[in-house]
């Protein structure tokens, strides 16, 4: 329960509170303010699990998202695997364990919101360090609209991690002043805990912000606990900043072993000491901070280890303060087991390295220079150059509306930063025609301090008998340099080839530590110019984004949009079974208290055939065709003629794309010479609109005809049975509904206590049947009246399924169920509904094709179980029998499939329809259908099982 | 998330638009005049163009306008649209476009 | 026989609607009368009103609004006239012109959305910039709200009144998803 590691004072923690987690079964304690890895480390902890392949033991090895070491996964408040120590703010009651390289998802469904928001700016600044803040800083003062996203707790980047004075002022005293000051902008949107994890075409970055996971278990539940910002900005400044680059060695990969720049962090922001006795490897100035720093608080700095022969301006300074400097060493290896207890030091000179000795410590910490985090630019594919001095890549160019500042531009020191943030975005501004501030001032830093020159290292020769294999490049994947000897001694030159051989980059972090080293060191084996082998690419997410975060609020109920008519509310109440059709929620059927799907399907079926039954079928497309040259836009479109349709008639029609296949069908009312009223499929109304949309735009533009969807303009019932007339007639006494009056195919419009009905006998059943349209604001009204005046007749409401039983049995074909894009009118026994008179219409040409010639197409007929009870199951093939009985050796030649099937009240059996090879010339034969293991003999039949005389529409 | 110019409603989402593959590949005056292999490449045949490409885009989501845009099918970006009432520019391209569809 | 009574498709959402608080209110409109009327620059003068031909915008029209929607098409709404009254109305100027007039009164539902948060509600599914700067009083658009088409008009200066027009049968999926989306703004919430 004790923080030995804890300093006695300073870093940014709450130290008044103190929090309580578990982490691998042991109770700890911390403050707000920490991580998981800087309470870990605080109580003396630096392994956090071990290694995915070879188990060795890993610690924390970064202070932030480059962490290749510390994967944790959280249990309490809510399992989640894969997370970063170093990124998991603490919070009380988290509990959590080290994970080896996998995770383990939540086996309960995640309660938490997530949600997305849309945003647009002028200005996107990402990242809250210096450069981030200087520019946000000057946009906003110009009153332009911006947005700061920066993934930390709080705004100030590196200035939260040295020991920076700005204004004469400790630097976060600087931070904290210009949020102050951004939060007093309007037109400023500033998110911590937020990072842009993409960037893409037009100035969108995607962002995560983690607005509640620091709360724990105090989180609001009404508030999503991950937000998903879709930023949409003019222009992007990218000041993500640079992530430290470690070096490679041997056993590089022992818990206590860190990059130096992170122990600064521990110790200046959380308060804690990652160590007692520290050595630093270093082939850069920065280190030396890190090492007096870590002095001053405590630490016993064994040695600074330069691998630079002349060792750099800052020497003395250590050495004053009785640090020992070895300039031309490396460290070769550590000892230890799962903690370091030695680093082994040797003479470094013209790449060959010396003798040497253990030095004893508890704390590693190592620097091989800096790589900017130019993940956002790339990903917008900005061209990325290789800079020979920093050992780094670095943006190439300029992007039209993407700017680069700030250490990910190369620029490392302080001064320079915020100048550089400030001059990047009044080039924005400019470029955007905002005006820059004429008030705008920069803080005061101190007078940088040239560095020497780093010296590039990538890895330091094994002199350990490992023959590179204890050398990572990759901790998370447990890649080595022998690694990548291995890929480039099996032929691979191309970067993202070693990537994928080796697997580094691959991992968690995405190669953050990683990706430039093995650049390097393939350059190095390969003898070429780091530049020639340039880098894998940056992809986004720059960090993992959980599945949740992206799905938003678009799941469960809200998933997929449900369309529903205005009896809806009606259905539900009288307990109908739903079935989706597309977004469509429709009645599947009403089964009674007890009943199956098959008993009420039957049911329904012998109402509708011998009384009367009611369907809800306003989901069917409605499409408004008005102008004076509707006609002619019809008769292009249809096979058949609608010119000649007169006022008050009704016409089936067929449309069929370019290539003569049927697209939807549907039914044509003229509502007046220059009017008519289309009826399309339920799946098809969009489609069919926007294909007469196509035409009437594109092609025919002189046409003088427009389309308008009127889908939820009218409810659709079709009354359907012998005893129709009788219910329609008692509804609307007006109306004479004798067959002579109203024939077949023919509408009429009457009123309903003043509200208009259009009535029409259309009949999808084969039974005479009237189909009534009123407008949906009086759907329930007219449905209840047509339902009360058919109670004497035992009027049914039935569902989709007996409407496809009915149809079926009558051989009308489902478009996009019976067809599938490869059948043309004539398949589906249609021919009559394809124009001989009209000189052209789309598809006609195609039908004149050999190949829609062919006698052996696919046609539609039907199929009876020769058993009278198998139900085929729809899809199943259909195959055909040697004479001897013998099913054909394989592979088994099939004839066609079953496209629907249902079980017949009025046939009493099950019936199927089919498109089968020259399916018309077979008519009377017997086939055979695979089902469950046995071959179905199936007779062959014409597709009009009922009433193929047609002789009960007009009842 | 790319941005397309709709020519009446300004930039939108990709999502809110229809692609329509290349523009200026006129229906046949007369299909039954035309032999089967021309019908054939009026039909199936389209340029795969890698670089500056007419084609025809509708803001299906929006004010459901067809139009026509020259876009850089390598880069995706788009460098200019047109409504379908405005002369066409790039006649070059177009012209092009019209004759690759023969055989 | 008694009158045939009407529904709204949002009826059974009344009580949810009515339970948000001032900053995100949803009310669900009333049924008024609406139509398409397709025609070209001639629309104006043959009903005698200014229709706006700016694309995406839309102008008080009479008793209701004009909204535009193409380049020849305009979405027409009146809160006085039935709808068969109106279509007769616009039909009797149009159609001599060769344009042309359709009911679509049951073919959309509007929802208001009134109150300082709205912006915020419509900013999680709508990918347009609804700042008051660009998207001010008189400013329409048709766009995706979560994943249905709408018709949104701006009725204020300020970001803080909103009219959706949305296809009927997507009615109570919207309102679902516009309760949800209010959610982290409606204090009463149990958390």
């Amino acid at each position: 329960m004790t923080s030995p590691f804890r300093t006695a004072e300073g870093g940014r923690i709450d130290r008044a509170t103190t929090l309580e987690f578990t982490f691998d079964g042991q109770t700890h304690t911390g403050h707000p303010g920490d991580t998981l890895a800087s309470a870990l480390l605080a109580a003396g902890r630096h392994q956090i699990a071990t290694s995915i392949k070879l188990g060795r033991p890993r610690g924390i090895a970064a202070a932030w998202a480059e962490d290749p070491g510390g994967l944790v996964q959280i249990e309490e408040p809510f399992p989640e695997p894969m997370l970063l120590a170093t990124t998991v703010e603490l919070h009380d009651g988290l509990v959590a364990h080290g994970l080896p390289g996998q995770g383990r998802l939540a086996e309960i469904s995640d309660s938490a919101r997530y949600d997305a928001v849309h945003h647009h700016v002028d200005v996107l600044v990402v990242g809250a360090g210096p450069a981030g803040l200087a520019a946000a800083l000057t946009a906003a003062r110009s009153g332009a609209r911006v947005a700061l996203v920066d993934d930390q707790s709080e705004a100030g980047g590196s200035l939260l991690a040295g020991t920076d004075r700005l204004d004469g002022a400790p630097a976060p005293e600087w931070v904290a002043a210009a949020v102050a000051e951004l939060a007093g902008h309007p037109e400023v949107l500033h998110l911590q805990r937020t990072t842009a994890f993409g960037s893409y075409d037009d100035g969108f970055v995607l962002a995560l912000e983690r607005r509640t996971d620091h709360l724990g278990t105090a989180a609001p539940k009404h508030v999503s606990r991950q937000r998903v910002w879709r930023l949409r900005a003019r222009s992007v400044v990218v000041a993500t900043g640079a992530h430290e680059r470690p070096v490679v060695f041997s056993d590089n990969d022992r818990p206590g072993t860190m990059l130096a720049g992170a122990a600064r962090t521990f110790l200046h922001r959380y308060g804690v000491l990652p160590g007692r006795e520290a050595v630093v490897f270093t082939t850069n100035d920065s280190a030396y901070d890190a090492a007096l720093d870590l002095h001053r608080a405590g630490v016993r700095v064994q040695a600074v280890v330069d691998a630079r022969p002349v060792g750099s301006p800052r020497r003395e300074e250590c050495e004053r303060a009785g640090i020992r400097v070895l300039s031309g060493a490396v460290v070769t290896g550590t000892q230890g087991v799962e903690r370091v207890t030695h680093a082994l030091v040797a003479r470094f000179a013209d790449g060959e390295v010396g003798a040497g000795s253990a030095i004893a410590c508890d704390l590693l910490l190592v620097s091989g220079g800096w790589n900017p985090a130019v993940h956002l630019f790339s990903q917008a594919r900005g061209r990325l150059r290789y800079d020979e001095v920093l050992g780094a890549f670095l943006p190439a160019e300029e992007l039209e509306g993407l700017s680069v500042t700030g250490a990910a531009a190369g620029v490392f020191d302080l001064a320079g930063c915020l100048a550089d943030g400030q001059r990047v975005a009044r080039a924005a501004l400019t470029a955007l025609a905002v005006r820059p501030p004429g008030e705008d001032r920069l803080p005061t830093a101190p007078e940088p301090v040239t560095p020497a020159a780093p010296l590039v290292l990538w890895r330091v020769p094994d002199t350990s008998g490992a023959g590179g294999h204890t050398s990572f490049v990759d901790l998370q994947r447990d890649a080595t340099v022998a690694d990548i000897e291995r890929a480039v001694g099996a032929g691979l030159r191309s970067i993202e080839h070693i990537k994928r051989y080796t697997t580094i980059g691959t991992a968690h972090d995405q190669g953050k530590t990683s990706g430039v080293l093995t650049s390097g060191i393939t350059a190095e084996l390969l003898g070429i110019p780091v530049q020639a082998t340039g880098t894998t690419t940056f992809r986004p997410p720059y960090t993992p984004v959980a599945f949740a975060a992206l799905a938003g609020r678009d799941r469960g109920r809200l998933f997929d949009p449900e369309r529903v008519t205005s009896l809806h509310d009606w259905h539900v109440a009288a307990g109908a079974v739903f079935e989706d059709v597309g977004q469509w929620k429709r009645p599947r059927f009403y089964p009674r208290p007890g009943e199956g799907m098959e008993a009420a399907v039957l049911r329904e079926c012998v109402a509708a055939r011998t009384g009367v039954g009611i369907l809800d079928g306003s989901t069917l497309g409605k499409i408004d065709v008005q102008g004076p040259d509707a006609a002619v836009l019809l008769d292009r479109l249809y096979t058949n003629m609608i010119s000649s349709l007169k006022v008050g008639s009704v016409r089936y029609g067929v449309m069929c794309g370019v290539d003569g296949m049927v697209i939807d069908d549907g039914t044509v009312l003229r509502l007046a010479e220059d009017r008519f009223l289309l009826l399309t499929t339920t799946g098809g109304a969009a489609k069919v609109l926007d294909w007469m949309e196509e035409w009437a735009q594109t092609e025919w533009p002189d046409l003088r005809v427009h389309c308008t969807s009127v889908t939820e303009q009218w409810n659709t019932f079709p009354v359907v049975g012998p005893r129709s007339r009788d219910v329609i007639g008692a509804v609307f006494p007006q109306v004479d509904v004798a067959n002579e009056a109203f024939p077949f195919m023919t509408w009429r419009d009457t009123t309903l206590d003043g509200v208009p009905v259009r009535l029409a006998r259309i009949s999808f059943s084969g039974e005479l049947a009237f189909e009534v349209y009123v407008n949906p604001w009086y759907g329930v009204a007219v449905w209840e009246r047509l339902l009360g005046a058919g109670r004497p007749c035992g009027i049914t409401p039935y569902g989709t399924e007996t409407m496809h039983v009915l149809r079926a049995e009558k051989g009308y074909p489902i478009i996009g169920q019976d067809t599938d894009g490869t059948v043309t009118p004539h398949d589906l026994g249609m021919a009559w509904a394809v124009s001989k008179k009209k000189p052209d219409f789309v598809g006609k040409r195609s039908f004149a094709r050999q190949a829609n010639q062919d006698p052996l197409r696919k046609q539609l007929v039907g199929l009876l179980p020769v058993d009278r009870r198998t139900v085929l199951p729809e899809g199943s093939q259909i195959v055909e029998l040697h004479p001897d009985g013998q099913l054909p050796p394989p592979p088994v030649p099939m004839l066609g499939h079953v496209t629907s099937s249902y079980r017949s009240a009025e046939l009493a059996r099950p019936f199927a329809l089919a498109l089968v090879k020259g399916g018309r010339s077979r008519i009377g034969d017997t086939v055979h259908v695979p089902v469950d293991g046995t071959l179905v003999p199936v007779e062959v039949t014409g597709s009009v099982l009922v009433d193929p005389e047609g002789a009960r529409r007009d009842g | 998330m790319q941005l397309i110019e709709c020519p009446w409603c300004g930039p939108r989402e990709e999502v809110e638009f229809h692609y329509g593959g290349q523009a200026h590949v006129p229906y046949p005056d007369a299909p039954a005049e035309v032999s089967d292999e021309e019908w054939a490449h009026y039909v199936f045949f389209r340029d795969n163009t890698k670089g500056r490409f007419a084609e025809r885009w509708c803001h299906s989501a929006g004010c459901r306008r067809w139009f026509n845009a020259i876009r850089d099918t390598a880069t995706y970006r788009f460098e200019s649209v047109h409504r379908l009432d405005a002369p066409q520019p790039h006649a070059t391209e177009l012209a092009r476009s019209r004759r690759s569809t023969a055989p | 026989m008694a009158e045939l009574l009407r529904t709204h498709p949002l009826q059974a959402w009344s009580t949810a609607l009515e339970r948000l608080p001032d900053t995100v209110g949803i009310t669900a409109e009333p049924f008024v009368a609406m139509a398409v009327v397709r025609l070209g620059a001639a629309a104006s003068e043959a009903l005698d009103a200014a229709l706006p031909t700016v694309p995406n915008t839309w102008a008080q029209h009479g008793t209701g609004r004009a909204v535009w929607l193409g380049p020849d098409e305009w979405l027409l709404s009146s809160t006085t006239e039935t709808p068969e009254q109106l279509e007769a109305r616009i039909r009797a100027a149009v159609v001599p012109l060769g344009g042309s007039v359709t009911d679509v009164s049951a073919q959309r539902i509007g929802l208001r959305l009134t109150g300082a948060r709205v912006r915020d509600v419509l900013a999680k599914g709508c990918s347009i910039d609804l700042h008051p700067r660009v998207f001010g009083r008189g400013n329409s658009a048709q766009t995706l709200l979560g994943q249905a088409g709408v018709v949104l008009l701006a009725l204020s200066d300020v970001g803080d009144d909103f009219l959706v027009l949305v296809r009927a049968s997507f009615a109570g999926y919207l309102a679902d998803w516009l309760l949800d989306a209010a959610l982290e703004f409606t204090p009463t919430h149990d958390s």
